[in-house]
């Protein structure tokens, strides 16, 4: 058998509480620092204790992030999953197991290799309390992974003594652990196996992020001071992220008070009611959901429409419908965010697809909330949120000035007679606004979800509500230009088929149009950034004959939106959809383009 | 439509402390049916702002869904208002105060606002002791809807076409002093001699000022048989206490006679004076003002007056720790850590 090196998809399989996470991220940082891309997964119960969980990593030397079915070694540490993760395994690969207790025979394949590593009995050798048993056990096998995929020990200790940092005498034991198990594989096994890692210098100056993280240091950069939130599956780390760095970034030096406020709800609808309240008296202020948090908030939402109020959201999603799969990734709510509330309504989305932009986008996001006076929702994922991504630094440009939109200050007032809400002075349909507590006699005005007219005054016309709500579509026009917009992937295009993508499906997108290539197959790609789509877009579907757009929900509910959006002619844009709860892989994607380039192709013939 | 009131006023018409006539703390017209209990509460609040001499611009007027709700239009029209949807105004409130901790929050409500659709909101805003005002216009049934019993309609109380109410009312005072609220008090919308000073009272309260203020819904709950009638109101009110609000700095000239007074200093040095007309009750003991509410529905009547105060109270900026200067004012400078902190930042995700 060749020797494989840098390349191979690894899972561990745990029981979720019992403190692997750490171990597992411990392996994944320790693959970065030796300078080979690595992409691992969260494969999670909706569970505190005792269930199986997952943790799934690709280590790729050409930097490919995406998921890649076919697991190359499995780390058996969870007897319940035993008989499941052994039949996951691909042939030729490995199942290194905790041989405390024996495997059943019955269950065994013989076109895999069984790899019996003692991790609890080791463990037990060493340490008294149960706790501390199992939560060695986790590093024992660390350390047998170091000497089966040669990975570099000394980038190990180092990762366990920046750990225990603050904790110094939580590292001897931990080293102990860790040589057990690496010693055990050495004696037991010949290390290394022929999937293997080895240095490299693949990385540059990027991190591994989550993205959930970066959207809550966008929030800070941002210059958001209020948090209504609700906790949620998968969204809960933004607000907790955004928590953690502003205690240290943002405490008034002179007195230790806190120049933010975060307030837990009582539920998604309030978390909404906050941040409107906010907004409206002047603050930047986010919220963080999934899919049925942006179902509770939709009333809110529409309100913030239509009283035309900035509010920053970001919806997280998960796997739908109702609870659905909580802690599952999927994209499955496209149509209930871009069009949340009742009423003629459409909102800003942004897309990010890393955790750099999810970080930039979601600074963006203030500054089109505030300009466009509106709902901006960035919609993310539980893959992107949930996960550490390789990504490049994040960065923030000291010359960038927050775009605070329209807005009148007293002096401004001072100088107009009659001040009207909703006048479209510029005609680009977005007005002037006031904040509370201005101007003692200029610039007040009644906030309403009624229909009103440009001075805020409340109408039963006709004529003046189709007036107003037509230019608050012009907003939407306006907004075109301001976000960000699509990434094409050629210079000039080459091929009649295109796709179309967005999101955390990039990954495994380009690396499909990678292997294409590798066959000879040309596609164009797009990857759509923000709704409303601009005119880039259009031009790309126009000129293609065929698009396949690539999408994780069940309904093509991208594809939806830009039939609705662009009146593109359906039988254009042909389905490539994957909504198992897993990421899409590349796999996938070419395996349903080709089929349907393969159906389409009979199907001409056969009329010929 | 919204009508607007003329511009024009009397050039001589008594101003206050900070130069307002009473007339700048009017509002548009009321398009409520004439003899709402509303338009007294609205005409309440007005008097009380102008003798409190609040900036219009520094107070910031909220509410729900519903008639009592549409009632920020007819009072402080140089303030600025929202009017939110059914239920929500507490968490729209919450979120104005993040803001801005500066100015005065006076949220307006109904009973199917807050003891209904909005019940969540309005516990929970008692929770956080919410720095606000927060009155109900309590009709006990849904106005705009024409006529339904809401949830505070009393058990037995005969609606306008005859139906009797089956179910328990939840008594709003009553639910909030039980829920540890820093300022539980109950009005008629017919005493503007009680209402006025409640109102003054509870915009010098640091933290959730809660006033359930009783007010008739002329069109659909006037009638004979109902208990929130003008007519039932009049015949069963009972007082806790004669009672009046003294700004900071003010000559106290109400005099009370001895063992009956009391007087409750409050946080920005104004002083509550009152008379209490039962000897057991005292304003700052929870219990008794427990045991004084539940006497007086065993005996039927409807308790009024300041119930509860915690002159002690911290209000949730206090409580979270938030800096002194509205959040709203702070710039770029002082919120952006900068590039040079993103870069430390970075470091420890390598």
């Amino acid at each position: 058998m060749s020797v494989i090196v840098n390349d191979m998809v690894i899972r561990f399989a745990n029981v979720n509480g019992t403190g692997s996470a750490s171990a597992n991220n411990m392996f994944s940082k320790a693959i970065f620092r030796m300078g080979i891309p690595v992409s691992p997964k969260n494969i999670f119960p909706s569970n505190i204790q005792g269930l199986p969980t997952w943790y799934e990593v690709r280590i790729n030397e050409k930097g490919y992030l995406g998921r890649r079915a076919g697991i190359d070694v499995l780390v058996g540490v969870n007897p319940q999953s035993f008989d499941q993760d052994m039949l996951s395994v691909k042939p030729g690969g490995y199942f290194v197991y905790d041989s405390t207790k024996p495997l059943y025979e019955d269950a065994m394949r013989d076109d895999i290799q069984y790899i019996g590593i003692p991790m609890m009995q080791i463990s037990m050798g060493f340490f008294d309390v149960a706790r501390l048993q199992q939560l060695f056990k986790n590093i024992i096998y660390v350390g047998a992974l170091a000497a089966l995929l040669d990975i570099e020990m000394g980038v190990i200790k180092q990762i366990i003594e920046e750990q225990f940092g603050k904790k110094p005498k939580l590292v001897p034991p931990n080293f102990k652990a860790l040589e057990a198990g690496f010693n055990y594989a050495k004696e037991h096994v010949e290390c290394p196996l022929n999937v293997r890692v080895k240095r490299s210098d693949n990385i540059g100056d990027r991190i591994l992020l989550e993205g959930n993280e970066a959207t809550a240091l966008g929030a800070v950069y941002a210059g958001a001071t209020v948090a209504g939130w609700y906790p949620i599956t998968p969204s809960t780390s933004i607000v907790k992220a955004f928590e953690t760095h502003v205690k240290k970034l943002r405490i008034d030096p002179e007195t230790g008070k806190k120049n933010y406020a975060i307030v837990q709800a009582e539920d998604e609808l309030a978390a909404m009611g906050m941040v409107i309240g906010a907004t409206w008296n002047g603050a930047r202020a986010f919220t963080a959901t999934s899919g049925p948090g942006v179902s509770l908030m939709s009333e809110f939402i529409g309100l913030a429409y239509f009283a035309e109020i900035p509010v920053v959201l970001v919806n997280v999603q998960r796997g739908g419908p109702s609870t659905g799969m909580p802690t599952r990734t999927q994209q499955p709510d496209l149509i209930s965010t871009a069009y949340a509330s009742h009423g003629d309504t459409k909102h800003i989305l942004l897309f990010p697809s890393t955790p750099k932009e999810c970080f930039e986008m979601m600074a963006d996001c203030f500054d089109l909330a505030d300009r466009f006076q509106t709902p901006v929702i960035m919609v993310s994922d539980l893959d992107l949120g949930m996960n550490i991504h390789l990504t490049d630094p994040l960065e923030w440009d000291d010359a960038r000035e927050y775009d605070r939109g329209k807005v009148y200050d007293a002096e401004a007032l001072d100088k107009i007679e009659r001040f009207g809400r909703y006048l479209d002075l510029d005609d680009d349909g977005v007005c002037y606004r006031t904040i509370p507590g201005t101007h003692p006699t200029k610039g007040s005005f009644f906030t309403r979800g009624t229909s009103r007219d440009e001075y805020a005054k409340y109408t039963e016309s006709g004529e003046v509500y189709v007036r107003v709500v037509n230019r608050i579509l012009k907003k939407w026009e306006t907004a075109k230009q301001y976000v960000p917009a699509p990434e094409l992937y050629q210079s000039e295009y080459s091929s009649r088929r295109g796709i179309i993508f967005f999101g955390t499906t990039t990954y495994a997108a380009l690396e499909a149009m990678d292997l294409f290539k590798e066959d000879g197959v040309e596609l164009d790609a797009m990857r759509i950034r923000a709704l409303p789509f601009n005119e880039t877009v259009e031009d790309f579907i126009e000129k293609h004959d065929e698009i396949f757009v690539i999408e994780q929900n069940r309904d093509a509910q991208f594809r939806s939106i830009l039939i609705n959006e662009l009146d593109t002619n359906p039988a254009k844009l042909i389905r490539i959809l994957n909504f198992d709860g897993m990421p899409i892989t590349a796999q996938t994607i070419m395996e349903l383009i080709m089929a349907n380039v393969e159906s389409g192709m009979k199907h001409a013939s056969s009329v010929q | 439509m919204t009508y607007v009131r003329p511009t024009f006023r009397h050039p001589e018409l008594p101003k206050n402390k900070i130069g307002y006539a009473k007339a700048d703390y009017e509002g548009a017209i009321s398009t409520l049916c004439a003899g709402c209990g509303h338009d007294s509460i609205s005409g309440a609040i007005v008097q009380a702002c102008y003798e409190m001499s609040v900036e219009p611009h520094k107070l910031a007027k909220i509410s729900g869904i519903g008639c009592s709700s549409k009632t920020p239009t007819y009072f402080l029209s140089n303030s600025h208002g929202f009017n939110s949807v059914h239920g929500r105004m507490p968490s729209v409130t919450t979120g104005a105060n993040m803001a801005n901790r500066d100015l005065i929050y006076l949220g307006v409500s109904g009973d199917g606002d807050t003891a209904s659709i909005g019940m969540g909101q309005f516990v929970h805003a008692i929770r956080r002791n919410l720095n606000m005002v927060y009155i109900v216009m309590n009709n006990g049934c849904y106005g705009l809807t024409k006529g339904q019993d809401s949830a505070t309609a009393d058990f037995g109380s005969v609606s306008k076409p005859g139906s009797v109410n089956q179910f328990e009312a939840i008594d709003l005072a009553g639910m909030a002093l039980e829920l540890n609220a820093t300022f539980v008090a109950r009005s008629f919308s017919g005493d503007k001699t009680q209402l006025v000073p409640l109102i003054k009272a509870a915009m010098s309260h640091q933290g959730f000022a809660f006033i359930d203020v009783i007010s008739p819904c002329v069109t659909f709950n006037n009638n004979k048989g109902s208990t929130k009638s003008y007519d039932f109101v009049r015949d069963h009110i009972e007082m806790t206490s004669e009672f009046d609000f003294v700004p900071e700095q003010s000559q106290i000239n109400v005099e009370y006679e001895e063992g009956k007074s009391a007087s409750v200093p409050l946080h920005d040095g104004s002083v509550i004076e009152l008379r209490k007309l039962s000897p057991e009750w005292n304003p700052t003991d929870r219990f008794s003002s427990f045991t004084r509410l539940k006497k007086a529905k065993l005996k039927g009547e409807i308790l009024t007056g300041l119930l509860y105060i915690d002159p002690e109270s911290t209000e949730l900026h206090d409580l979270m720790g938030t800096t002194d200067v509205p959040l709203n004012t702070l710039t770029q400078d002082v919120l952006c850590p900068g590039n040079e902190q993103l870069q430390k930042i970075n470091a420890g995700f390598r």
